[in-house]
């Protein structure tokens, strides 16, 4: 492969990875997005989801988000996400009491952009759901 | 003049004094030591969300449509005031100069015909400002049971400001907190949340090497899901400044009762042992005179 990138997965209370990788595929919120070394700047917000690390010759690694941002700059790639679990770790129960609180946004959202919000919110949590 | 059994109890109260003072100390440091590996790594996140607010708000400013968290609701009547302070007290004047200067600010507020409302967090800022301003505090958030405040909290903070801001409850939002310097400095400071204070494009903007970036969705939309969330990091980063800073005054209030305490055990000490020696004077003058006397 080409180009490496310089990847960042920063929590609010800590930063989770820092490495030179292949690719990263991020749930963006227009559509998944795939970024290699040399991607053009750009800046997006995520949706609930799965972002995937690639580095060649070593497993997959994946991690579930419950919406972010990330930006693309010359430098690499940085995720700001709030909770970040490795997919593995992510029971169904988990997921589930998320469907919750999601059902308990739609419900609770005042405006009609808000409820939208919220239950386009809810379906990708559905979604990802169901693939687990 | 007191007994010599009077002057024991006393010294053994001063050194179990002492004992207890030096033992909060050790305590304070290493809980010191924690909530500033804490604030360290939080410090990646608040940076670069620093950097992409810099960088997004630059090419906000003046824009009709921008987000009224950022540009605020225009009116600067309503003022709500955050005050986070600790749950506990025995640490110096940590707390009471965060409540001194909220009050400054209230009352410079009230003078001015504004109208003040107040969330307080922490359990001492709430008792120092209940007894002038209670019927202002419109809600109080304590963290007394948990071990190490996390994201949760800040975010908990956060919602109940982003509510009252959509329901229109205020116009500007100021933080109150304590900025921690070293182990003998905290800085009372006051920050403001909303509308947002942005850092200046020019020394935290990022050089792309002549490209634009692409916003996806448009900016406006990023903008309006970052600000609340990037609210929601500058109460955190409050909150861990102020949990470092509580245990820095801490640990320096117990260090010195601790040496208040050696200094007057040394001096009860010396009292002891003066009135000890005149009474064995004493009763040596006693027998030798009943010998004289024979």
């Amino acid at each position: 492969m080409a180009e490496k990138l310089s990847f960042d997965l920063v929590s609010p209370e800590r930063l989770l990875l820092s490495e030179e990788v292949d690719m990263v595929v991020l749930p963006g919120a227009e559509g998944d997005m795939g970024i290699m070394g040399g991607h053009a700047p750009v800046m997006s917000t995520l949706r609930p989801g799965v972002i995937d690390v690639d580095v060649q010759g070593q497993p997959q690694r994946r991690y579930f988000v419950r919406g972010g941002f990330a930006e693309v700059t010359p430098a690499g790639l940085t995720i700001l996400a709030e909770h970040t679990v490795p997919l593995a770790e992510l029971d169904t129960a988990a997921l589930d009491r998320e469907i919750g609180n999601a059902e308990e946004d739609v419900a609770d959202a005042k405006t009609d952009a808000k409820r939208q919000a919220a239950q386009e919110k809810l379906d990708h949590l559905k979604q990802l759901r169901q693939a687990i | 003049m007191a007994s010599l059994k009077d002057l024991r109890n006393r010294i053994s109260s001063v050194k179990a004094t002492q004992k207890i003072t030096k033992a909060m100390q050790m305590v304070a440091a290493a809980k010191l030591r924690r909530a500033q590996e804490a604030a360290e790594a939080a410090r990646p996140y608040a940076e670069r969300m620093d950097r992409v607010l810099a960088n997004l708000s630059a090419g906000m400013a003046g824009r009709s449509d921008a987000p009224a968290l950022l540009a605020g609701t225009g009116n600067d009547q309503v003022h709500l005031l955050i005050v986070a302070t600790a749950d506990r007290g025995l640490c110096g004047g940590f707390n009471s100069s965060i409540a001194r200067l909220a009050r400054q600010h209230i009352n410079k507020l009230i003078g001015e015909g504004k109208t003040v409302k107040i969330v307080t967090v922490g359990r001492k800022g709430r008792d120092a400002l209940r007894r002038d301003f209670g019927d202002k505090i419109v809600k109080s958030y304590e963290f007394t049971g948990i071990r190490q405040i996390g994201f949760a909290q800040a975010e908990d903070i956060a919602k109940t400001v982003l509510d009252l801001f959509e329901g229109g409850e205020f116009d500007v939002a100021t933080l109150f907190y304590s900025k921690f310097v070293n182990v003998v400095s905290q800085i009372p400071t006051a920050q403001q949340l909303v509308p947002a204070s942005v850092a200046d494009t020019a020394e935290s903007g990022v050089d792309l090497g002549g490209a634009v970036y692409e916003y996806e969705p448009d900016e406006t939309e990023i903008l309006e899901e970052l600000l609340p969330r990037n609210l929601a990091v500058q109460i955190f980063r409050g909150l861990l400044e102020n949990v470092a800073g509580e245990f820095g005054a801490k640990m320096s209030a117990m260090d010195n009762a601790t040496r208040n305490a050696g200094d007057m055990i040394k001096k009860l000490n010396i009292t002891y042992n003066r009135s000890r020696q005149a009474m064995i004077t004493k009763e040596l003058i006693e027998i030798i005179s009943g010998a004289e006397a024979l």
